[in-house]
């Protein structure tokens, strides 16, 4: 098992780095198509590490959560997505963003030093192999709530949030990778209740305002704009 | 067991009201099991007053006397919205539309239930966020153009708090790490002095942050007028009344844990973000145009009141946060029954175009000032009493500079609304377009507003000897 330790480490680093990776792909993708395809990914990088973890660190309630987060994650959300959100939303090429690319990946790569930073705070990850996961999550947290304040579009906004919850995840897992099983069940299917709710709202957003350019909803305002 | 029929009265309302048995169905089976759900966590809550344990599954589902206060607040709130519900939702023609609303309704209230009777944080976390959720569609349910709007920036910014807030139970489990007590609220006060500050620390200051924004606290709280001034009035009922104090309570649960601790500073927190709160939304009452929205301001001064009394530390103050809580739900929820009948007479939210209410309607005019009055905190009514007992406990415990600002903050309040209020109620009434007969209201909502009223004016005259006896294990609660 010692000899295997590295390698697991090593794999683990990779699912790390294609967790951060994907979560810049999400604030640099133009497409809407891109944006469920690079949460795809960033979720099959956070059930590989949660399944690297659980071998590594011995906790066999681990491989049931990943199995779990992976039925939910990769392939019911946006299999959910694509059902309750009308197919012309996915065949428009081009998002709309308050802030333009190059801007976005300059402010994206200040809050991933940022979250090397405040990893600091946190508490370390519980096994050796997990060090990384704790500033990398803490990225993809910040980088999942900038995609939410730069985004426009209703469903890469619920991206967003979901990266946010990917990000608590992935740190997560590493910190305690001993929660309760009940707890680590929950929280993928409060994920799959969120895109079916989510997902049925941008549809009634749409009926009712023409639109799912939420960051254009603005008639709710102070000072009475309505 | 108690506990356990509490949880099945509304999923059971659930499941029949989402069947198509005909329109008085749905709200028949609410009713029923709200009222029901009101007998058995009174009961409960007595149990509790009396020094009983009341146990669904020791280590996951018991009550303390801090849960069993906002269990009996859940019940009420969600009894007399159902009963307002009745005559206020029955305009609604479409009758699948009316079922969803019922059955989502329940889903609503089961959520907020489970949350004080969960004593395992990441459950408490799971419970807050499906309230969230069902929240959703209540929110939504006028089906405006404004109400989508509203529904939506109410989820993106409360589901995304959620999503921050869930590191924070994550780090808060690596507490019972450094010792041997169960992840419970009970076993993390008893753990907290072996367990280093910094894990202490991050999760409370990520729940701080993530559920600050589902409790409305400044500067997440942008959703919370919106969503709270165009769901129907009894949902709003229910946001602001109980759905905003049930995640107050769980930022609450997380100081006794820090200040057990006993090397961080935790009340200065929440006495700054508090404050912050309150001042914000004091001076954001002064210039609303919208009747509901002065209401649903008025709920961010409130939570902020109430984190700041908790903040101050001490028997007293901690006694004074928990008489709040209490004063603020049966208060802030008769607020926005008065505000719904309001809406019924006159079919318009702007406050500038409402004149003389007191003529066109006496009854919609007499609620209305009579909550406004009420919420701002005059006496001799109930939040006037607990606004006073914090005041006074943060004198005696010399937070001269917070309790000076506090009380600016209330008086601005307090004048913000009266004067909205009085400019509504009072003065020469428009004549009405066409001679449209007055609006007769529901017989639904006038008894509402009585029943609501009713604890109100009790409370400010009489405190029952064991409600006493609650509010002081749930000040116990808030300490340790």
């Amino acid at each position: 098992m010692d000899t295997l330790m590295p390698v697991l480490a090593s794999l683990n680093g990779l699912a790390a780095g294609v967790f951060l990776l994907s979560a810049f792909g999400l604030l640099a993708t133009r497409q809407m198509q891109g944006c469920v395809r690079f949460f795809r990914l960033q979720s099959l990088a956070l059930v590989a590490s949660i399944f690297l973890i659980a071998i590594g660190m011995r906790v066999p309630d681990l491989i049931a959560v990943a199995l779990l987060d992976f039925t939910i994650k990769p392939l019911l959300i946006p299999w959910l997505l694509r059902r309750y959100v009308r197919e012309e939303l996915f065949r428009r090429r081009e998002i709309d963003q308050v802030l333009n690319i190059p801007s976005s990946l300059l402010v994206a790569l200040a809050l991933t030093i940022t979250a090397y930073f405040l990893a600091v705070i946190l508490p370390p990850a519980a096994g050796s192999m997990g060090n990384i996961n704790v500033p990398v999550g803490l990225a993809g947290l910040l980088l999942g709530a900038f995609t939410l304040a730069v985004r426009r579009e209703a469903v890469p906004q619920l991206i967003g949030i979901f990266a946010i919850e990917n990000g608590s995840l992935f740190a997560g897992i590493a910190i305690a990778p001993r929660l309760p099983l009940v707890a680590e069940m929950a929280f993928p299917f409060d994920m799959l209740i969120i895109a079916l709710v989510i997902g049925i709202l941008t549809r009634i957003t749409q009926e009712r305002v023409g639109t799912t350019e939420v960051g254009a909803l603005r008639s709710l305002r102070e000072g009475g704009a309505e | 067991m108690t506990l356990f029929v509490i949880l099945a009265l509304p999923l059971v309302a659930a499941l029949v009201s989402s069947l198509p048995l005909g329109r008085r169905v749905a709200p028949a089976t609410t009713l029923l099991a709200a009222v029901g759900a009101v007998l058995i966590s009174g009961r409960a809550a007595l149990t509790v007053a009396a020094g009983a344990q009341v146990v669904g599954v020791a280590g996951w589902i018991e009550l303390d006397g801090l849960g069993a206060l906002i269990l009996l607040l859940v019940a009420v709130v969600g009894m007399t919205a159902a009963l307002f519900s009745w005559g206020y939702v029955a305009r609604e023609k479409d009758s699948r539309h009316l079922r969803r609303y019922y059955s989502n309704y329940n889903l609503f209230v089961f959520a907020m239930l489970a949350v004080p009777m969960l004593v395992e944080p990441a459950l408490v976390w799971t419970a807050v966020e499906l309230t969230t959720i069902f929240g959703i569609y209540l929110v939504a349910f006028d089906n405006t153009p404004e109400a989508v709007e509203a529904a939506w920036k109410y989820s993106i910014l409360t589901i995304m708090g959620g999503a921050m807030a869930l590191l924070g139970f994550i780090v808060l489990f690596r507490a019972t790490r450094f010792g041997d007590a169960p992840f419970t609220w009970r076993g993390l006060v008893t753990l907290a002095p072996k367990v280093s500050s910094g894990v202490l620390e991050s999760a409370f200051l990520l729940i701080l942050v993530g559920f600050g924004a589902k409790a409305g606290l400044v500067p997440l709280h942008t959703w919370l007028p919106d969503a709270h001034s165009q769901a129907p009035s009894p949902v709003c009922a229910l946001l602001s009344g109980v759905k905003t104090t049930v995640v107050l309570y769980v930022i609450l649960r997380m100081l006794p844990i820090l200040n057990a601790s006993g090397r961080i500073d935790v009340d200065r927190w929440a006495i700054v973000v508090g404050l912050i709160s309150v001042g914000i939304a004091a001076f954001l009452i002064l210039q609303v145009t919208d009747y509901k929205r002065l209401f649903a301001f008025s709920t961010v001064e409130h939570m902020g009141i109430i984190l700041t009394a908790a903040g101050l530390g001490g028997a007293a103050a901690h006694y004074g946060a928990v008489y709040q809580i209490l004063n603020h739900s049966l208060t802030k929820s008769f607020c926005f029954f008065a505000a719904g009948t309001t809406m019924l007479t006159v079919d318009t939210r702007q406050i500038a175009d409402v004149r003389g209410l007191i003529r066109t309607s006496p009854v919609a005019g007499t609620a209305l000032l009579f909550g406004g009055i009420a919420i701002a905190g005059a006496p001799p009514l109930a939040v006037f009493l607990s606004e006073f007992s914090i005041l006074r406990s943060g004198i005696a415990g010399q937070h001269y500079v917070a309790i000076g600002l506090l009380a600016a903050f209330i008086v601005v309040a307090f004048f913000g609304i009266l004067h909205h209020l009085n400019r509504m109620t009072f003065g020469q009434a428009e004549p009405v377009p066409g001679d449209a007969a007055p609006v007769k209201l529901p017989l639904s909502s006038v008894l509402t507003l009585i029943i609501a009223a009713a604890p109100i004016v009790i409370l400010g005259v009489y405190m029952p000897p064991p409600l006493h006896r609650l509010l002081q294990m749930a000040a116990e609660g808030l300490a340790r």
